[in-house]
């Protein structure tokens, strides 16, 4: 049985697409099929960040518009066999999304893969929604600061309210994922506390991504930070709120509370 | 006191329309003794022989008729003519049964999920309780009290349709604005109650917020 995630968060900058990179990444290592799905049309990111840009013949725009076929859209990642992406056009805009011929994609995507992955663009406007409309679990990526965790409260209203799955009157899956966590500056108090994001958003808690440069060099690089350098703190936590989203029960390692990962953040700085 | 029944030529609509009257109050005529007035009916209609049969048959008690042109078969069958009794006037048959009495429109909302921004609820007919919280950017209104027993952190309003007696309470006061019966404070104004249990009330034309444990 498929299932469709939207990485989705409001506001912009907060690490929806690296995370969808990651967590695909991460999802199709444990053998799982999976697609990542760029929603973000006229600024499509996800196919430089899954190192696919030159790839790129057709897009799910021309998909929608019957120029190509959605196997031609697809490309497979030339690191993981399970792995797809599914491009954004760069140069249209989200008006070319039309609600059928997105059903009629993530139907056809539903079939082929495990798990397919809605890479949303930032905003609330027709992108955003379309990317969540079909979703049946909702990732909400956060960074410990108050304006991103008012845009993710928003979001969530509109996933219980707008999405084809409340629209039925059933519940959407909805995971927290906590990005740029710094926690040598949350000690300090300038920036909000995991308990306090916890308690403002009151939806259970994936994961917790470490601020680290890794995720900027793995960007740079094309590559997901869960397949550039898998022993690398974000990589690791990234890796953890897969196997969570799979089911595992896999121990909350709040960055800077244990001392064995202080020391790997400490010696990367050193080095 | 007996009702008079007219019926209009040609019987066999008139039949159809007494039906469709006895389909909105089935028991308009139930145990209601009914004088039928024939003066409408000429003698040549060709119901008018089963007329009492057909009223019978749908539980209409006929005592007599009146107002007949000589004395038919079907008026025999009802004992003939009433002689003597008087008209009291036209009843008017109630176009529609009586309603049901209304159910009560409800004057309490409970909320379980927590309200997030961006969503306004807005309940005009009576109080409004919330389980859990009210985000930063969300609004709630009510015509009456306000009872929220998570963070207070949007919007409240209370008294919206005019109710000066409404009042706003809170497990833990981090408002953006509270407002009662059109008065209103923002989160400047209640620096010494921020994170308290609170509850908020109108004096004359001030909020008084005291403190609750």
């Amino acid at each position: 049985m498929a299932k469709v995630l939207v990485v989705t968060s409001g506001k912009g900058g907060v690490g929806k697409t690296t995370s969808t990179a990651a967590i695909g990444a991460a999802l199709a290592k444990t053998g799982k099929n999976v697609v990542v799905v760029d929603f973000d049309v006229g600024l499509r990111n996800l196919d430089i960040v899954m190192g696919a840009e030159r790839r790129v013949v057709f897009d799910m725009i021309n998909v929608i518009q019957g120029d190509a076929k959605l196997a031609q859209a697809l490309i497979r990642d030339k690191r993981i066999e399970t792995l797809s992406i599914l491009p954004a056009s760069q140069t249209r805009d989200k008006d070319a999304l039309t609600s059928e011929g997105v059903a009629q994609v993530i139907a056809e995507l539903r079939e082929k893969f495990d798990w397919v992955i809605c890479d949303s663009p930032a905003g609330i406007e027709r992108g955003a929604s379309l990317a969540m409309h079909h979703a049946d679990v909702a990732l909400i990526v956060t960074n410990p600061e108050v304006s991103s965790v008012r845009d993710s409260d928003r979001i969530i209203g509109l996933l219980d309210s707008k999405t084809e799955r409340a629209s039925k009157g059933e519940r959407i899956e909805k995971h927290l994922l906590l990005t740029r966590y710094d926690p040598v500056r949350a000690a300090r108090g300038d920036m909000l506390k995991t308990e306090d994001v916890l308690e403002i958003l009151s939806i259970p808690l994936l994961g917790i991504i470490p601020e680290s440069p890794e995720v900027l060099r793995a960007s740079n690089l094309g590559t997901p930070v869960t397949l550039a350098n898998p022993e690398a703190a974000p990589a690791r936590a990234y890796m953890d709120a897969a196997k969570r989203l799979l089911g595992e029960q896999i121990p909350m390692t709040v960055p800077g509370e244990k001392t064995s990962l202080l020391g790997k953040l400490f010696g990367r700085r050193v080095a | 006191m007996a009702f008079v029944l007219s019926p209009d030529a040609p019987l066999s609509a008139w039949m159809v329309e007494l039906d469709a009257q006895i389909e909105r109050s089935a028991t308009f005529f139930a145990g209601r003794p009914i004088v039928v007035d024939l003066s409408g009916i000429p003698k040549s209609d060709p119901d008018l022989d089963t007329l009492f049969d057909e009223l019978r048959a749908r539980g209409i008690r006929v005592i007599g008729a009146e107002g007949a042109d000589g004395l038919t078969p079907a008026i025999q069958s009802v004992g003939g003519p009433l002689i003597g009794g008087r008209p009291l006037g036209l009843y008017e048959v109630p176009d529609d049964p009586p309603d049901e009495p209304p159910a009560p429109e409800p004057t309490s909302m409970v909320l379980d999920e927590p309200v997030r921004s961006g969503q306004t609820i807005l309940f005009p007919q009576g109080d409004l309780t919330v389980s859990g919280s009210v985000a930063s950017g969300a609004e709630i209104m009510a015509g009456g009290s306000i009872h929220v027993y998570g963070v207070l952190r949007g919007r409240a309003i209370a008294g919206v349709t005019g109710n000066p007696q409404a009042r706003i309470f809170c497990k833990k006061l981090e408002a953006e604005l509270i407002s009662i019966d059109g008065l209103y404070m923002t989160a400047e104004d209640m620096e010494g109650f921020r994170g308290k249990s609170i509850m908020a009330r109108l004096e004359g034309s001030s909020i008084i917020i005291t403190e609750i444990s």
